[in-house]
This record gives C-alpha cells, structure tokens and sequence, in this order.
C-alpha cells in the first residue's frame, strides 16, 4: 500500500489529536507526573528497536559497506566499479522491465478500474474485480511464474492454441517466456490488479456533483476529465506508479524461477553474489545493494516532491 | 453515455480474458500429466510428496509466528502512537513503509552480514537463530499491511475513553492493551493475519538466502526439476492466497464501518 493511501489518515491526525499533555491532565491521576516522560517513550520502545534492528542498520551497514573498501576506508570504488558492463545490462533490464511493467500495470489497471466503477457495467461486476484483484495482487513470486510457463512457454496453452488454431508460432515471431517481454508480461499480472486495488476508491471519491457542477458551467465531457477528474486522481495515480515500480526493481522469486539465471536483472546477479560471491568482491555486492536502494529511494522522493507541488492544487 | 458503456464492457472483456487465460491453461496444464487423458495425478504426487508436507508445515508455522510478532510490535506502538505520541505519527508511518522501499534481498542481505556466525549478535550460528531471524525478516515484509490494518481499526474506536475507563478500574498497561484494546481491534488484527499468512507462506528470497526449508524454495526446486507438478503446484497457492483473501472480506462484513470517536 503506498503513501498515497494515507492521507485519509493523515487529515485524521490533524483534526483527531488532542494535545498530548492535555491527554494527559485528563488521564486519571494513575501516574505521577515524572512518569510520563519515561512511560511515553517507552510505549514504542519495542517498536523503535525492532525497526532499528531489523531494518534500519541492516540497511545502513549495507549502504556503509558500499562506501568502504576491504580494511574499512571510504572509497567510491566499489560504486566505480558498478560501471562494469555486466552490472549496468543488469539495471538497466531491472529498470527496464520495472518501468515497463509498472506503466502497462498502471494505464490497465486503471482503465479497468474506470470502467467498473463509472462504466454503467453490473454491480456484481465491481465487486468479484475488487475481489479478484485482491487474490491475483498477491498472487506472485514462484507459482506466478509456473502459470504462466504453462500459458506461454513452448508447450503452453495458449501458444499450443495459438499455433493450432491461427497458424501463428509466437516463438517464431521471437517470442520469449524467458526474455524482457515475457518477463514483463509476468508481472503485469500482479500489477494490473494491485493498481486496481489502490485506484479504485481514489476514483469513488470524485463526487457527482463535481461532474454536474462542471456540466453547469458548460464543461465538455473532455474538459472535465482534463480538470477535474487527472487532478483530483493524480497523486494517488502516480504514487502507485512508483509503489508498482519498487514492487517490480525488487522482485526476485518470479524472474528467479521463470528464467533460471538466464535473464541477468540486479536482484538476480545480487542473490548470485550473496549465495557465491560470484563478483569476488564484498564490497562490491554492497554497492549493488546500494544501487537498488538508491533507485526506489529517488523514485519515491520524486513521488514525494510531485505529491507536495499537486497538493497545492487540491487545498 | 451508450458508447462509454461499450467501451467499459470491452475494457473489462479484455482484463478479464488476460487474467483469465493464464488460470484456465495452469489447471489445463497440470491435468496433462497421464498420456491422452486429464487426470489429477500431478496434484496425487504433489500433495503425497513428505518434502510438500514438511516444507509447507514449515511455512505454516512460520507465518504463525510472525503473526505473533508482527501483532507484538505492531498493536502497542499503533495504540500508543494515538494515544499519546501524535506527533511522531508520520514517523512512524515512514519506518512502516520502508519495507516497500527497501528490496526485501536487500534486508535480508544486511542479516546476513550483521548477525553472521562472527558477529555479536551471532542468528545465524545457530538453527534457532536463524529460524528467529527468518520470521524477523517476515514481520518486516508484512509491517507495511499489520500496521495500516491496525491502526484502520483503532480509528473506529475511541482509544483514549476506553483507556481512561480501563484505567478507572485499575488495570495495568498489560491488561488495557490484552483485554480492552486488542479484542476491539480483533478483525483488523485478523484481516492484516491473513494477509501476511498469504504472503509468507510461498516466500522464496528471504527462506532461500537463509537457507530454510520453507515452502518457496521448495516450490522453486520443484520447478526446475519437474514438469507438471509446478502448474499443479501453482493451482494450490493461488487457492491458498484466494481462501486468505476471502477470509479477510468475510472479516471485512464484521468490521466497525465508521468512527464513532467525538472527533
């Protein structure tokens, strides 16, 4: 779920929250007043450290480690030595099947999104997508891959059909399971579906009134879609384009079992360079590590600045 | 307003067959296996083999208890953070999602040069430790769901109430959280359950790279070694995942719709 879908949360705070020293003149007198500033922090105590534990200084010695070399001084050779060709192919297939299968996951899911809710089809066709969507975004990883192997890999279905009944031999046209379509393809199939997911309610919250209201005032359909409606569901549009982007660069487990290691993208060679070191350089795998942090990272901080410019708008 | 409907009808038409066609040619698939004739012999071998039995059991208890860690962490820190500490809201809701951010190879890559063997806080040097830091690693992927599934329950309860009531009776922080707080947020708590079960039990990167014996390294080396028990395979999880999703929009019916907070 991407930031996008806090912001209901984020006006409750706003509105929701009493002072926390009012909330605590109120609160029976059970703890002396020197407590409470022990007891407040202790609260997350638990919290904080699993997060610092666990997620935060793993990261961190990672991101450190690719800043070192093997006697612990700082160097930018490990981040150098990214230029190598192997390494560059390998991100820049991840970034290619990421962002292609995060803008086809997009437009799709929206489109279906658009179509269910404002489209005039049966109710009971919203809600078995909803709920479809619900299973297929979660539905990925390994089993994904064996689906679709058994849809469009050489004695798949569909290409068993295809070639049967049309004549056409995908895999003569150049078609590949085991190649950047086919990879891409796979993952739209979670994408689609958690676009929908996220979309939707986005899309529920464009009120009637606003199309009326622009009716009113002469608006053409076209003119309403281009000012009302793209405002209002940008943001959420396009922090799930980056949500499906992330979930896409760090996904291992389909291409792993799609493609064997035939497709070199980064999470592949660096699952190859935790296993066996097959870079034979530590630090060197730190800095691939790195490298897909710092991807998602600006990926998300660019969601972040357009977010905060689009807000603007919405005020 | 004819024409939008057509086109909806024809957009729906075509996502429907995209998602459509990979499930019918996978149960196609996985009925292949006897020569001239469907047959369910696929999912006979599969679900006779001990290595399905003892890895998805695996999972299983994993995933259990990574719920129970993931609720451990998660429900004091939601209910605290609304109770008393709003303004360290957005942080806090920054670290959950960070998970989303952070590739989980890349988590699970700093385990295992943090808590390696050599290090001061050796996981890996023993079996139990690296079972714990397998559903460590778990409670992190699914702290971005628990989190937002709690605290979309405590919304629809007024938190500070019931604690001043609790504590009016004279019950301890223990008691309020296990007895008060945690029962009213039961279904949001189940609802984020499920989906972290959905989501642990076929895990690949993280059981693989720690070398356990959980149900996605096995699914993967079912897949490189064998033909049609893999479609029959991915029938199984997309049931699985299907039947965790239908327990959550069950739950969902049972649910608090709205606040019913003064604010």
């Amino acid at each position: 779920m991407p930031p996008g879908l806090f912001h209901d949360g984020r006006l409750m705070t706003d509105i929701g929250v009493s002072d926390p020293a009012i909330a605590g003149n109120s609160a029976p007198p059970v703890k002396a007043g020197s407590m409470r500033l022990p007891t407040h922090w202790l609260g997350i105590a638990p919290f904080v450290i699993f997060s610092l534990m666990f997620l935060i200084l793993p990261t961190a010695y990672l991101i450190l480690g690719a800043f070192q070399n093997e006697a612990g001084e700082f160097t930018l050779e490990n981040l150098a030595a990214l230029s190598q060709p192997s390494i560059v192919a390998a991100y820049w297939i991840s970034i290619k099947v990421s962002l292609a299968s995060s803008l086809i996951g997009a437009f799709a899911g929206l489109a279906i999104a658009i179509a269910i809710v404002r489209g005039g089809l049966p109710n009971w066709i919203r809600s078995a997508t909803l709920t479809f969507s619900g299973v297929a975004s979660n539905f990925a990883g390994v089993p994904l891959a064996f689906a679709f192997l058994a849809t469009l890999g050489r004695l798949g279905l569909a290409t068993v059909l295809l070639n049967t009944v049309f004549g056409i031999n995908i895999y003569a046209y150049g078609f590949n399971i085991l190649s950047f379509w086919g990879l891409t393809l796979t993952y739209v199939y979670f994408q689609i579906p958690l676009m929908v997911v996220i979309i939707v309610p986005a899309i529920d919250g464009l009120k009637k009134e606003w199309g009326e209201a622009a009716a009113t005032l002469g608006a053409t359909q076209a003119q309403y879609w281009r000012m009302v409606v793209i405002p209002v569901i940008w943001p959420s549009f396009l922090g799930t384009v980056i949500l499906l982007f992330a979930n896409a660069f760090g996904a291992i487990a389909t291409a792993y079992a799609l493609t064997g290691s035939s497709l070199n993208i980064v999470p592949i060679l660096l699952y190859a360079q935790i296993r066996g070191d097959v870079l034979h350089n530590a630090h060197l795998g730190y800095a691939i590590a790195f490298g897909m942090i710092f991807i998602t990272g600006l990926a998300n901080i660019f969601y972040i600045w357009f977010r905060t410019r689009s807000e603007r708008w919405l005020k | 307003m004819k024409t939008g409907r057509f086109w909806a009808w024809v957009t729906f038409i075509l996502g429907a067959a995209y998602f459509f066609i990979p499930l019918i040619a996978t149960v196609e698939f996985s009925m292949r296996m006897r020569r001239g004739a469907y047959s369910f012999d696929a999912y006979a071998i599969v679900l006779g083999d001990p290595r399905f039995q003892a890895t998805f059991g695996y999972s299983v208890v994993a995933a259990v208890f990574t719920i129970i860690l993931g609720v451990l962490i998660v429900v004091p820190t939601a209910y605290w953070i609304r109770l008393r500490l709003p303004h360290l809201r957005p942080i806090v809701e920054f670290i959950t999602l960070l998970p989303l951010v952070i590739p989980a190879i890349v988590i699970v890559f700093g385990y295992i040069r943090m808590y390696g063997s050599n290090s001061p806080l050796p996981f890996l040097a023993s079996n139990t430790g690296t079972n714990a830091l397998l559903v460590i690693g778990y409670a992190t992927l699914a702290l971005p769901y628990m989190y937002r599934a709690v605290d979309t329950g405590l919304r629809t309860i007024d938190v500070k109430t019931l604690t001043e009531a609790a504590q009016i009776l004279g019950a301890g922080w223990t008691t309020i959280i296990g007895k008060v707080i945690l029962p009213n947020v039961l279904i949001a708590v189940l609802s984020g359950a499920f989906l972290t079960f959905a989501i642990v039990l076929g895990e690949f990167t993280m059981a693989s790279l720690l070398n356990r014996p959980a149900f996605g390294p096995y699914l993967q080396n079912i897949g490189a070694n064998r033909a049609y028990e893999p479609a029959a395979l991915a029938i199984i999880a997309f049931v699985i995942t299907w039947g965790c999703m239908s327990v959550i929009q069950v739950l969902s019916r049972f649910a608090p719709k709205s606040s019913n907070r003064p604010n």
